[in-house]
């Protein structure tokens, strides 16, 4: 990040808690491994050689919802899946984000009937909209990077 | 509902757990109390998934231990059930189409091809040779695409991870094919009825030929890394072992089947699609464990290698679409010559065509094993019912027998060479 030439003669440097703090979190925000149906073929893809997400700081996915950092809600989510959803949100620690990656998770996709959440939106919050059926591994990336543009303008005082 | 953004760490979102249900381990065992028969009080429940990484999508297993041992094991699906064959019958036989790659999305194409030829046949159609010969290529190259990620993901569940990575590799270049004929790397929907969506481009020849040329090469990579590898043939031999009466009597197909030594498939024998033209072989293993399926679909992977090779070979000229223009739209350049074609292209959009009051039922070889279409008519455009028999829910009934006795961490190579999608069991 070309911190050396800031660092000067007595190998200190100045910035803003808020920026070390956005900088460390998005260099390191570790998604959950969680896949549903299709898009999770995809998020595989984007984790596999060919897109590497260990470029954005995501070299390890977690299947324990305790490790984790970012949900990426991959897939629709029917009735029965929802209370499990809410569920792992509520054991991540925060600061904690979600993706919702695909048409169903968005908003429901071709699936407008009686087994399918429209929308994850209804059970946890939601902080970046992937649309595609399902999104190519580029749109997740684009979605990752867009999410990190958002921490990285996160304020102090939100953190609570 | 709500449809607003909550901030992150605002707590404002609604849980909708007061609309749905959720069963607890004790509620799942008083479900399945006559399954689970030994209930002693050194035994512990355990309740693996949805979440869990080696269940291969949100399957649910309620287990009940002895130490490290299973005891017992139920089953629970549902946790993507999608209201799929319901939702069919609210839309065309067209628009239904797109529905069916999303029930087992590891083999999209196959799902497209056992829905359209039950349809075809329900409307008396068949798509001309060239057509017929474009979808053997594709849902060939979809068993390879599929193989990849069960081979990919069943060695990392057994902790290989490297093959994951160079599965994946090849799996991108197949993507890449699909999307070179249809625009869309996995939910393709190119095969249409009475045919496909258009001819494939120039491109799609070479394309393959260079994926022939040099995937035999990375089969052998993946078995060098596998093959003599000791941790994964601990993991592997002699784990899960399934009798041949047994895998008949549960109705297990695919390679699950033929690992255990019955040479069904149902490319050989009920040919669809021209099968019946192409030399291959039905590869089968007797050992009936872990190590056998596995060998058997590495083996099925050469084989669907030679059916794209033949196909390629003698590829016919010709149309790709059925003429008969009361289902298949007319061609662009005919809607200025013709008002018949206007008419018919009319008619086709809106409302779409009909089909009789009749039933059929399909079946072809999946990546899985037989997946069939049940499709009834009812004289109006919309199907009046359609049903899958899809191999995943079939297979998966035998995974308690097979488990029982053996340890946790084997029940995971179980799952894996069962090769289950839960798209396709809970549809």
């Amino acid at each position: 990040m070309g911190v050396e030439q800031k660092l000067g003669e007595m190998g200190v440097v100045t910035a803003r808690l808020e920026d070390m703090v956005n900088w460390g979190r998005t260099n390191a925000m570790w998604p959950m491994l969680f896949g549903l149906a299709c898009c999770a073929i995809e998020m595989m893809s984007t984790q596999a050689a060919h897109y590497d997400a260990s470029r954005f700081g995501m070299e390890l996915m977690r299947p324990s919802p305790r490790q984790a950092d970012l949900m990426i809600v991959a897939g629709r989510v029917s009735r029965k899946m929802g209370p499990v959803l809410r569920r792992l949100y509520d054991q991540m620690p925060d600061p904690k984000w979600v993706i919702a990656m695909g048409d169903c998770a968005s908003c429901g996709g071709v699936f407008n009937n009686y087994a399918v959440v429209q929308g994850v939106d209804e059970i946890v919050p939601v902080d970046v909209y992937v649309a595609g059926c399902p999104p190519r591994p580029e749109a997740l990336i684009d979605g990752i990077l867009s999410l990190h543009e958002k921490v990285r303008g996160e304020k102090m005082k939100d953190w609570a | 509902m709500s449809f607003g953004v909550a901030s992150p760490r605002s707590g404002s979102a609604k849980a909708g757990a007061d609309t749905m249900e959720e069963l607890t381990v004790e509620e799942l065992r008083a479900k399945y109390g006559t399954g689970l028969d030994v209930e002693s009080d050194e035994n512990m429940l355990l309740s693996m998934g949805p979440q869990h990484p080696s269940t291969h999508g949100v399957l649910r297993l309620l287990l009940e231990l002895d130490g490290e041992t299973v005891v017992n094991l139920a089953p629970d699906i549902g946790f993507l059930h999608t209201g799929i064959e319901k939702n069919m019958e609210a839309k065309t036989y067209t628009k239904a189409l797109v529905m069916t790659d999303r029930t087992d999305y590891l083999a999209p194409l196959s799902n497209n091809l056992v829905y359209l030829l039950a349809l075809e046949k329900l409307l008396g159609i068949e798509a001309p040779p060239r057509a017929q010969a474009i979808r053997v290529i594709l849902t060939e190259l979809t068993r390879l695409n599929s193989h990849l990620v069960w081979l990919g993901t069943h060695a990392l569940d057994l902790a290989a991870m490297s093959v994951f990575l160079y599965c994946f590799r090849e799996r991108e270049y197949l993507l890449d094919v699909f999307e070179m004929c249809s625009g869309q790397r996995m939910m393709t929907s190119y095969f249409r009825p009475g045919g496909v969506w258009r001819d494939v481009p120039p491109e799609f020849e070479p394309a393959v030929r260079q994926f022939l040329e040099f995937f035999p090469a990375r089969i052998e990579d993946y078995e060098a890394l596998l093959r003599d590898n000791p941790i994964w043939l601990e993991r592997t031999k002699d784990v899960g072992v399934i009798s041949a009466d047994d895998a008949v009597d549960w109705g297990l197909t695919g390679p699950a089947l033929r690992g255990s030594g019955v040479a069904l498939d149902i490319r050989k024998v009920m040919p669809y699609s021209g099968y019946d033209q192409y030399e291959f072989d039905v590869p089968t293993r007797t050992e009936g464990d872990v190590y056998a399926r596995y060998a058997c679909r590495m083996d099925e992977m050469r084989e669907s290698l030679r059916i794209v090779r033949q196909a390629l070979d003698k590829l016919p000229e010709g149309p790709v679409l059925a003429d008969d223009r009361k289902v298949v739209p007319p061609p662009r350049a005919e809607l200025g010559r013709s008002m018949e074609a206007v008419i018919h292209h009319f008619k086709l959009w809106t409302e779409g065509f009909s089909a009789p009051e009749a039933y059929v039922y399909q079946a072809i070889e999946s990546p899985r094993g037989e997946v069939g279409c049940y499709l009834r008519g009812n004289g109006g455009p919309k199907p009046g019912r359609v049903h899958f028999r899809t191999p995943s829910y079939v297979n998966l009934a035998c995974l308690p027998f097979v488990a029982r006795g053996s340890f946790v961490a084997d029940l995971v190579a179980i799952i894996g060479s069962i090769d289950i999608v839960l798209g396709e069991i809970d549809r």
